[in-house]
């Protein structure tokens, strides 16, 4: 009995609903504290581009009180009444620039909450072999970067993925975005190990890893042009208040 | 199928006490002279990729052990139901079930963790230390026969992989489970960086290979 056609057939049938089952319960009452686990790590990433974070420091307080969300346009005028965590970045990355929905994280001063200390942008890409995504943080002036924080789906280990390492990330600190009105972007350049301290928009290549840095010169050069308008706009009130 | 499981639950009741020799045996032979890794030679793609750092070897340990264990004790179960035309698809989507369960779990309760881990763990479904206990223990023996056999297999996975995973995070990075040893010695470190690099860990693994043989007198049978 054990061997006939129908009896393999039903076995299977049977073994399919039952563990399709057993998953789909898995997957709905784990799902609240999986999605409160990605929120809290795109928190955790936006606060680490602009400032270093202790172990065991309280994110969720922290994020609350200095972190201002808001969601921009191209032209830099603030979309009122939309939520930046419902924007889905890889979502408006299909988009023409100018029909995005920009979120921007602004880090606010703590003592006075309407200046703005950081802006904080997500940033979204294409890699060598799959998509790369991050955040990039400029200072007050809108224009040097504070830190960058980059993240890959399927970079070459010890290669391009090196592009989440704190030693790639480091060398974009203190880079500038803008010149005058254009937007130059940091570019990686190719090759190791020279020293590009004097040129505000070079920093050093990851050997090996040339077509993994070209993708995020691109996701770079792509998204400052996105939120140039609402920097420029930005730069402007705040010579104003100087 | 529930009367036949249960059948055979009484036999054992009466067979044999819970921990007997045979049963013990179970547990210790594959930390040793059946070790999967170094003896059998399975799942050692894992053991080069997931020992950098002792927290992840840990983590993967214990998830190969609960999935080994698991589908070891529902194949048992299931082993005089399952047709024997398909009992390999059977025995991958139970895996496959187990396997699913641990990534869940792990993304709901240690997420830094299972950012780490997230294709080995995906990975275990493939680990040959799986499919092989099931095959050849879990669809011939009694549920807690397979279940001993499952985690002595999973203890001796482990074991070998904290053993890489000691020298590899000491010597490579100077830290134990994220614990800055030599920095807290007041020693000055500078990490080896071969022994982070997957190459590092195969000549580790070969060297671990070596000396267990020598020390238990194992020869490959021809």
């Amino acid at each position: 009995m054990r061997q006939s056609n129908l009896y393999i057939v039903l076995y299977a049938a049977a073994i399919t609903i039952v563990c399709g089952g057993a998953l789909a319960i898995a997957s709905q009452s784990l799902k609240p504290l999986q999605d409160a686990n990605i929120e809290m790590e795109r928190k955790k990433n936006i606060l680490s581009t602009v400032m270093k974070l202790e172990e065991g420091a309280n994110i969720e307080q922290l994020y609350a009180a200095r972190v201002k969300e808001r969601v921009i346009d191209f032209q830099g005028n603030v979309k009122s009444g939309m939520k930046a965590s419902s924007v889905i970045i890889a979502e408006q990355y299909k988009l023409k620039p100018e029909e995005r929905l920009l979120p921007v994280y602004e880090f606010r001063n703590q003592a006075d909450t309407s200046k703005i200390e950081n802006a904080v942008m997500p940033v979204y890409g294409y890699g060598l072999w799959n998509n790369i995504w991050g955040f990039v943080a400029l200072q007050s002036d809108l224009n040097t970067v504070q830190g960058v924080k980059f993240e890959h789906a399927g970079e070459t280990p010890g290669l391009g993925a090196r592009i989440t390492s704190d030693d790639i990330q480091e060398r974009y600190k203190g880079k500038s975005v803008f010149d005058g009105d254009n937007v130059l972007s940091v570019v990686m350049q190719k090759g190791e190990g020279f020293d590009y301290s004097k040129d505000p928009h070079k920093v050093d290549g990851m050997s090996g890893a040339t077509l993994t840095g070209k993708g995020v010169n691109n996701m770079l050069k792509d998204y400052f042009t996105c939120y140039k308008n609402y920097l420029k706009k930005n730069q402007k009130t705040l010579s104003l208040n100087l | 199928m529930s009367a036949e499981t249960a059948e055979v639950e009484v036999v054992e009741k009466k067979s044999e006490p819970l921990f007997s020799k045979k049963n013990k045996k179970l547990l210790t032979n594959p930390l040793d002279i059946d070790n999967p890794i170094t003896v059998q030679i399975l799942g050692v793609c894992s053991a080069l990729a997931v020992t950098t750092q002792m927290k992840p070897a840990f983590v993967m340990s214990l998830g190969l052990m609960i999935v080994t264990a698991s589908s070891n004790v529902v194949i048992s179960f299931m082993r005089n139901s399952i047709p024997s035309r398909i009992r390999i698809i059977v025995q991958l989507a139970i895996v496959s079930l187990w396997v699913i369960l641990v990534d869940q779990i792990l993304k709901a309760y240690v997420y830094d963790v299972s950012k780490q881990l997230s294709v080995f763990v995906g990975l275990i479904i493939t680990n040959c230390i799986v499919m092989g206990r099931l095959e050849a223990f879990a669809m011939g023996n009694k549920p807690w026969p397979s279940f001993l056999d499952g985690i002595g297999n999973g203890l001796g996975y482990g074991l070998i992989l904290m053993t890489v995973a000691f020298v590899r995070e000491l010597f490579g990075a100077g830290s134990l489970f994220g614990f800055k040893v030599f920095e807290s010695m007041g020693v000055r470190y500078t990490g080896n960086g071969l022994l982070l690099l997957p190459a590092g860990a195969c000549i580790l693994v070969g060297i671990v290979i070596w000396i267990q043989r020598t020390l238990n007198g194992h020869r490959e049978s021809h």
